[in-house]
């Protein structure tokens, strides 16, 4: 009870944010912005009470007010700088990935190329055990640029720069297309992927290319997180005016705690650390915000060790 | 006398202007196995330096270059008569719709991002312009 009281302390004082941040006092704006109201209602009793007790001199008050109003003014000043470092950190992190992304991708792709020409056997004849190897190098330089991808599409979308197509695109088909990509993953983890789209579903306007990492995301994460066998359905039902797409697992779940971070990045989940160490903790995250760019929505429901369901709606092509 | 010949009506000769030397070797070695001849160069003022005095048949261009970038050597190839009709085809990382446009008017015959391309089919590619 004692720990609950504090938590509630902790969310009420309005310096917390600030320690979290490693912003200092005096450039702390919810501090500063406290300062300012306490001294904006002292100004107003002391003019007031000077105002009427001393009324003989109204040049002090004037005199008063003006140091007064002085020294907000520079309250003002400090708080819009402390906003616009604020800012500019957020901003140069956006960059650094944004760098540090395109940096890592020159030495993947020398270490791609001098994987496929070493495994093609066109150097010298290699050994049955070799190849094995060379299956580990290429799946991990795979993942690598994945994770790579991964956080240029996050730089992208948090400096805005995002370009999206808009294209006439059906999403019964697009789903049929990558669960027949995803047959092989589907098979090797045991799991059976099934589809329900009505006959006539009205196209969406959307970009195809993300609309397919978005289907991709929710099938993947789907299908990754069964423990040994599992289903997973699919349905596709047309509205009014939006398109609405379900995905039901019968997997590991989300644990109820850890339900209100899902759609954070670098966000994973505890129990899912357990089966799965693959995953950057980005899918989810890209998948939001690009629905939200779409003008779509996304959601879930889920229970621990009995599954999970993702939707998500889109509008229809008008 | 006769050798010369040789190589200037049999093998064709491709120019590999990229600075990163890991990729000058992979590109290197499996161009010269499937029977190209390779002439290498590290950055774009050398790049447009050989590309006037070897006359290659083809040239593979990176974009982002020290002293001269891509665009720069692309631009400058299309000014010279003597160099304005070899094929140019860009290798690069940069992948964004704006850089694809602009390599493309300037004249770049093909446009392929590293990621999203093996080496063999690079190496189709690269059939494909020549023939």
């Amino acid at each position: 009870m004692s720990h609950l009281a504090k938590k509630i302390l902790e969310s009420l004082n309005p310096l917390t944010p600030c320690k979290k941040w490693g912003v200092p006092l005096r450039q702390c704006p919810q501090f500063l912005f406290l300062l300012m109201g306490v001294i904006i209602i002292g100004v107003i009793l002391a003019t007031y009470s000077i105002a009427v007790y001393q009324i003989g001199d109204p040049k002090i008050v004037a005199l008063i007010v003006l140091v007064i109003a002085f020294v907000l003014l520079i309250l003002d000043f400090i708080i819009t700088r402390s906003f616009e470092r604020i800012a500019e950190a957020s901003r140069m992190k956006t960059e650094f990935i944004n760098v540090v992304s395109h940096q890592l991708r020159s030495p993947l792709t020398n270490l791609r190329y001098s994987l496929e020409l070493l495994s093609s056997g066109k150097l010298g004849k290699i050994q049955e055990k070799q190849l094995e190897y060379f299956k580990i190098l290429e799946e991990n330089t795979q993942r690598m640029g994945d994770l790579i991808n991964d956080l240029l599409t996050v730089s992208r979308i948090e400096a805005g720069k995002l370009p999206l197509k808009k294209e006439e695109i059906s999403l019964g088909t697009l789903t049929k297309k990558i669960i027949l990509k995803f047959k092989p993953l589907a098979e090797a983890s045991n799991v059976k992927v099934e589809l329900r789209v009505p006959k006539n579903l009205p196209k969406v306007l959307s970009d195809s290319l993300w609309l397919e990492q978005i289907v991709e995301n929710l099938l993947d994460n789907a299908i990754r997180y069964i423990k040994n066998k599992g289903e997973v359905k699919i349905k596709i039902k047309a509205g009014a005016k939006k398109i609405y797409f379900e995905i039901q697992d019968n997997g590991v779940g989300i644990p109820r705690e850890e339900q209100k971070f899902i759609f954070q990045k670098f966000f994973r989940s505890g129990n899912v650390l357990k089966y799965q160490t693959d995953g950057s903790g980005l899918g989810l995250y890209i998948t939001k915000q690009i629905l939200r760019l779409m003008g779509g929505e996304v959601g879930f429901s889920s229970k621990e060790n009995k599954g999970s369901t993702f939707w998500f709606t889109i509008p229809i092509k008008l | 006398m006769a050798k010369q010949q040789d190589t200037s009506n049999g093998v064709k000769k491709i120019l590999f202007v990229e600075d990163e030397s890991a990729l000058q070797k992979t590109f290197g070695d499996i161009l010269k196995q499937e029977g190209y001849e390779v002439v290498s160069a590290l950055d774009g003022e050398v790049g447009l330096k050989l590309a006037k005095t070897q006359s290659p048949d083809l040239i593979l261009l990176d974009l982002i270059l020290p002293k001269m970038d891509g665009f720069e050597v692309l631009e400058k190839l299309k000014e010279v008569p003597e160099t304005k009709d070899i094929p140019v085809i860009i290798l690069t990382n940069m992948g964004r719709m704006e850089e694809i446009g602009k390599a493309l008017e300037l004249g770049a015959k093909t446009y392929l991002v590293k990621a999203n391309y093996t080496l063999q089919e690079v190496v189709e590619k690269v059939k494909q312009a020549l023939e």
